[in-house]
């Protein structure tokens, strides 16, 4: 099977923050042209005046009370950081 | 005690315990020697804290000599898939991206199952991120099948599965997002349940797609899926997603409700790809049903051709976006050369994640992007409503359908390595997720060959008190669950 005529595998994967090896690139171009061709048969159902569903049962305005309420210290919420320094999670700079 | 105490029921072994016949150090020491014995075989576990274990079977046989058991689970080792938190224990999702992330809380099933005072017992594999059907996706390695070790034990939850069929825990959790419970537990012979979308809170589960996802138990009987549900049910204000329903007690309902029932068997499930053997079991399950009183009708599901579809755009579309996470800044997998913050995006993700989890959020993404919104991710939106529908329209003269889980049994590890292939192992399982129902797969049989074949009965919303009662049904007249793998 071919790769489907408007997957730009490059684009996509840029904004999917990927970077494709060569050969993940002629893999997966194969690979999801045959899934995307498989999925095109979609295309035949009638969905004239259907509602969408996003979620199985619709459960909208859920609120919760405006409390305050112990959280992770700051110790537990940062001991998966990669890097830190005084409580706070160093990255590469952002701005020149 | 008998050497074998690895795989008894929960119903059995809370006897033993409630009788001191057995105490929970003992059971859990038990399943620690089963676990060393067949684990470098089954590969089941992605790691195991035995201190931890004893030192909660300690606690569990203090309680219990103290007058204070806190019901059936109490002291039984209870296995968990990798992708639910445990405090301060490893969360890996089976990717190199969370390798080293340890979790600085509870998930709220983890929460009620030590309040029910379960001793928690390992991390168990599961396809990378949940994204499989056979465990093979696990940056760590594929779990066996141990009714054949060079077999997949389905997946993604094939830990789960693989050991609970092995004797390496006497039930355990996984999460089902188009039939990670189900699927691997016909596969390893073992009962498996996923919950009406809803009933279990996701809070503390490494999200794949969040209108999908359930957690959902593994056990040797239809009677210990009711306990473990029991117990992981209700509605949770961590997860604003889950359902303020009541929730019986699901094991003393298995003995109020006796049917007799009446069995929509839905045509398009019964098409081609489907095993003759797997085919022939399921009969002999329709007909055993109709033996014992229960009506059995045809129905139709008219767009069940398009669940895989709809479900691989909508589930990569979410995991695409739950996936942005992980982006190597505050936790997660960081790449040691980036230049700047955009490079480390772009290093980390490609690193830390594995082939199949790529391909989707790729698709996903594609789905997702501006000029394709409309034609796919809205579109199967649209025709997920349809899919609703039929099933709904199906309960109007039926309590439940009854369905082949897989259409085969477990195939050769490394066999299917075609995306599209795999699949097509989900075709029965995956409208369920789109539907938000609960469905349970209970042992029907075996092939020539050995392996176990399973029987999926798929039941209305919230009504899991009644699916059960129809799986036990089946089950008593049975004795397929009884049956041990050789290791």
């Amino acid at each position: 099977m071919s790769s489907a005529p408007d997957l730009d595998l490059d684009h996509v994967a840029k904004l999917a923050r990927l970077t494709l090896t060569p050969a993940e690139r002629a893999l997966f171009a194969r690979q999801l042209g045959d899934v995307l061709h498989h999925i095109e048969q979609l295309g035949k159902v009638d969905v004239t005046g259907v509602v969408p569903t996003a979620h199985a049962f619709p459960v909208v305005n859920v609120w919760a009370d405006d409390a305050a309420a112990p959280g992770l210290p700051v110790e537990e919420a940062l001991r998966n950081a990669p890097a830190q320094r005084e409580h706070m999670i160093v990255v590469p700079k952002v701005v020149e | 005690m008998s050497s074998e105490l690895h795989f008894k029921s929960i119903a059995d072994l809370s006897g033993l315990l409630e009788n001191r016949q057995v105490s929970s150090v003992e059971l859990t020491t038990a399943v620690i020697g089963r676990t060393k014995a067949v684990d470098a075989r089954v590969r089941a576990f992605n790691s195991f804290d035995e201190s931890g274990a004893l030192a909660q079977a300690a606690a569990s046989d203090a309680r219990r000599g103290a007058g204070k058991a806190r019901g059936p689970l109490d002291g039984i080792p209870v296995g968990l898939k990798d992708v639910i938190a445990v405090a301060n224990q490893p969360l890996t999702a089976s990717s190199r991206m969370l390798a080293n992330f340890v979790s600085p809380y509870d998930a709220t099933v983890t929460v009620r199952l030590k309040d029910a005072g379960a001793v928690l017992w390992g991390r168990l594999n599961c396809d990378e991120f949940a994204m499989g059907s056979s465990t093979e996706n696990s940056a760590f390695g594929p779990t066996a099948n141990p009714w054949d070790l060079s077999r997949v034990p389905g997946g993604s939850s094939g830990g789960s599965s693989a050991a609970l069929a092995a004797g390496e825990a006497i039930a355990t959790l996984g999460s089902d997002t188009g039939g990670s419970i189900r699927q691997p537990a016909a596969l390893c012979g073992v009962v498996g349940l996923k919950p009406t979308y809803g009933l279990v809170s996701r809070y503390g589960l490494v999200a794949f797609a969040s209108s999908l996802d359930q957690i959902g138990p593994f056990a040797r009987t239809v009677e210990d899926a009711a306990i473990v549900l029991s117990t992981i049910a209700g509605h949770d204000p961590h997860d604003s997603t889950s359902f303020k329903a009541a929730v019986p007690d699901y094991r003393a309902e298995l003995k109020q409700r006796r049917g007799p029932w009446r069995l929509g068997i839905p045509q398009e499930y019964f098409g081609a790809g489907l095993d003759p053997e797997v085919n022939a079991a399921v009969q002999r399950a329709i007909a055993f049903y109709e033996a014992r009183g229960c009506t059995i009708k045809e129905v139709s599901l008219p767009h069940t051709q398009y669940c895989l579809d709809t479900y691989y755009i909508i589930a990569t579309a979410e995991a695409s976006s739950n996936l942005a996470r992980f982006d190597g800044v505050r936790y997660g997998h960081r790449s040691k050369d980036a230049k700047d913050a955009v490079d480390l995006y772009f290093k980390s993700r490609s690193e830390g994640f594995g082939a199949e989890v790529k391909r989707r959020i790729i698709l996903g993404t594609y789905v997702l992007s501006s000029g394709y919104y409309d034609a796919y991710y809205l579109r199967a939106q649209k025709v997920r409503t349809l899919i609703r529908q039929d099933f709904l329209n199906a309960y109007r003269e039926v309590d439940a359908l009854l369905t082949p889980t897989s259409p085969a049994p477990a195939f050769k590890l490394g066999e299917k390595s075609d995306p599209l292939a795999l699949y097509l192992c989900d075709i029965y399982t995956i409208g369920v997720n789109l539907a938000g129902l609960p469905a349970v797969s209970v042992p029907c049989g075996f092939t020539g060959g050995g392996l176990p074949i399973g029987l999926q009965l798929i039941g209305q919303p919230f009504q899991e008190a009644e699916l059960l009662a129809i799986a036990r049904g089946y089950e008593e007249g049975h004795e397929w669950g009884q049956r041990h793998p050789v290791l």
